[in-house]
């Protein structure tokens, strides 16, 4: 996984249009060998349409595709060194396990005791020892799941390729298989590219992002990244929940700077982001990184917020709405411009969700390395 | 003591109303079958009375040398034209279900033409057409019957193209990619996973071919010439001078051959496999 490794899949400068429609536009990128590579987007943004053309289901309109050193243009997809998992799994239902499984090495001509030996190795791999005889639809999604994956990985490909892998299992199932995934990806080395609409499944997976959005290459960066310096409003908005605040650059030197947001007040920063002077810029502002304190906490406030300069960071706002979460709670805000923030808050102790309620005034610090100042 | 329980609202065989209706549906639908073959084994030339128990009419029908020609020449018909049909009929399917093509839905309709077009008329065409063309008639057995196999297999096919059409609607083509992504060629993808999951309907449509075509009258009757007299055109030609237990002998042979064939392909596909298909 070091960085100096040359790139086991290239994609680029590839389009895809159907028609008049563009489902990828002009996207280049590099997957690293032994990356567990995320394809984030919403429905309908390419996603799909790339690890399809990587899979050699559809060919690009425009652009290369280079796996391992060689270009794909012209390989069909039984001859592509990658392995596919289907989102509906396709498991073939005439077949018991050890066919299903065996399938790819029985049609390439492996002599029967390999296949028995490798066909063991990957049910052993994704835990499902003793299933040998079963019938597919005698098996829970879950299961079948795991048949497509030892299905892939028996081929022993050089990138796996996985569509959705996590989005029709049940919301324990998905978080275990999450990790799974991710520990399975660890002992193989094998590169995974998966294509997810799901961020908690991209943020927690991946080693590297890349947010799609209508075609094109939004941000591509390793998940706390993603999260914490997201490139645009897209990938904020996308990525995680997040409050977003129009305003302009009013201070920008190496160390600091400051944007004016009618809606939210004055904000300060303790790094520049070299945007031109009086531009037109968005603040992003997580909802976990806001503090909420009980109304005639002023000077509390203010101390808190001290490492910006006086009336920098904060703000005042009616509570409208919340939702008791268990783990933390939600609270949306009116500000005295009018505008709602969203600000989330841990419950420390079991009582913590009753120190406020409806309608209740409260004030808000952050400090100045939470907000994010966003160009487009 | 008194111990009845409530009839739950799916429990139709508890209701009296309900079992006299489907009693009277089975009745309706089996009992000329059961006096035809009942009467099979009446020991009288007229079939109206019951003048005891024999088996002389199967011996008639078995000796009958026309009746068996007949016959034979029914199944062989029957055999070739399901075989050609149950190919031509699944390729339609898989290529309008596989292939956007100009004029698909034109190429769609006409197929199903022979279904809806009245069998008299495609009668009459037949016999136009194989005139015109001037198809031999002196072939020998049994390229003789190639004239009536053909008719049989245009209107066989789009019944069997039919059903593996609506076979095909719940394939899933992730399927058929998962296996070229494995490694499998076109035609190894094919054999391993489409015809597999095509198998219960092309069951299905065999037997629905087979047996349009072993009772098929009209059609055949303007395409048969006088050495090529199949079994419901002989049972016609004998009926129309009297109804004799023979006729009922040799239509009771072909009912349980019919039936017969029916349960081993239920046996060998599975009940539900074969509805699965419709």
């Amino acid at each position: 996984m070091t960085e100096t490794k040359q790139p086991i899949i290239q994609i680029r400068n590839v389009s895809k249009r159907f028609g008049k429609v563009t489902a990828v536009d002009n996207v280049s990128l590099d997957i690293r060998a032994g990356e567990f590579f995320v394809l984030l987007g919403p429905s309908g943004c390419g996603k799909t349409t790339l690890l399809r053309m990587i899979a050699g289901f559809e060919l690009p309109t425009e652009g290369q595709i280079v796996i391992d050193g060689q270009d794909m243009s012209l390989v069909p997809p039984n001859k592509r060194p990658v392995n596919m998992v289907f989102q509906s799994y396709a498991v073939f239902p005439h077949m018991n396990v050890t066919d299903n499984v065996g399938y790819g090495l029985r049609i390439s001509g492996v002599s029967k005791g390999e296949i028995r030996d490798r066909v063991s190795e990957a049910l052993e791999l994704v835990k499902l020892g003793g299933f040998e005889d079963r019938m597919p639809d005698q098996m829970s999604g879950g299961q079948r799941q795991r048949v497509a994956l030892a299905r892939s990985l028996v081929m022993r490909p050089k990138v796996l390729l996985l569509d959705e892998p996590l989005s029709a299992l049940d919301a324990k199932l998905r978080a275990q298989m999450q990790f799974e995934l991710a520990d399975l990806q660890n002992k193989i080395g094998i590169t995974f590219v998966t294509v997810t609409h799901d961020q908690d499944e991209a943020l927690s997976m991946a080693s590297r992002v890349a947010v799609i959005n209508k075609g094109e290459v939004a941000q591509l960066a390793p998940p706390s990244d993603l999260y914490e310096y997201p490139a645009n409003r897209f990938v904020a908005d996308f990525v995680g929940s997040v409050n977003i605040f129009e305003g302009t650059l009013t201070l920008d030197e190496p160390d600091k700077a400051a944007v004016d947001c009618p809606g939210l007040g004055k904000v300060y920063l303790n790094h520049g982001v070299t945007g031109p002077h009086g531009a037109n810029v968005w603040i992003a502002l997580r909802p976990e990184k806001i503090y909420l304190h009980v109304p005639g906490e002023g000077k509390a406030v203010r101390a808190a917020a001290q490492d910006a300069p006086d009336g920098h960071n904060l703000a005042r706002g009616t509570i409208k709405g919340m939702s008791y979460l268990g783990d933390v709670t939600l609270y949306d805000i009116q500000l005295e411009g009018g505008q709602i923030i969203r600000v989330s808050r841990p419950n420390l102790s079991r009582h913590d969700q009753e120190d406020f309620t409806w309608d209740d005034k409260v004030s808000m610090h952050w400090r100045a390395d939470s907000p994010v100042v966003l160009l487009s | 003591m008194f111990n009845r329980t409530a009839i739950a609202p799916l429990e139709y065989t508890r209701k009296l109303w309900m079992r006299s209706w489907v009693g009277l549906t089975i009745l309706f639908l089996y009992a000329p079958l059961i006096v035809l073959m009942i009467f099979s084994f009446n020991d009288s030339k007229r079939n109206v009375m019951w003048k005891g128990f024999t088996l002389k009419y199967y011996e008639k029908a078995l000796n009958n040398d026309s009746l068996v020609e007949a016959m034979v020449n029914s199944l062989t018909i029957a055999f070739f034209a399901t075989i050609v049909s149950l190919v031509i009929g699944a390729l339609a399917a898989v290529m309008l279900w596989r292939f956007r093509f100009p004029f698909k839905g034109l190429v769609e309709g006409t197929m199903s033409l022979p279904i809806i077009v009245p069998e008299i008329c495609l009668g009459v065409a037949f016999l136009i057409f194989f005139a015109k063309v001037d198809w031999p008639s002196d072939l020998p057995w049994p390229l003789n019957l190639s004239a009536i196999t053909i008719a049989h297999i245009t209107f066989c096919f789009p019944f069997v193209a039919m059903v593996v059409r609506a076979r095909l609607a719940s394939f899933n083509k992730e399927e058929e990619e998962a296996a070229k992504d494995l490694g499998a060629t076109e035609w190894q993808a094919f054999r391993d996973v489409l015809l597999p999951h095509l198998k219960p309907s092309l069951v299905a449509g065999a037997l629905l071919a087979f047996t349009l075509s072993l009772d098929d009258f009209v059609i055949t009757f303007f395409t048969s010439g006088p050495d090529t007299i199949t079994f419901p055109v002989k049972v016609y030609s004998m009926v129309r001078f009297s109804v004799t237990p023979e006729v009922n002998a040799a239509s009771t042979i072909l009912i349980v051959l019919t039936v017969a064939l029916t349960f081993i392909a239920l046996k060998y596909q599975g009940v539900k496999g074969i509805s699965d298909a419709h």
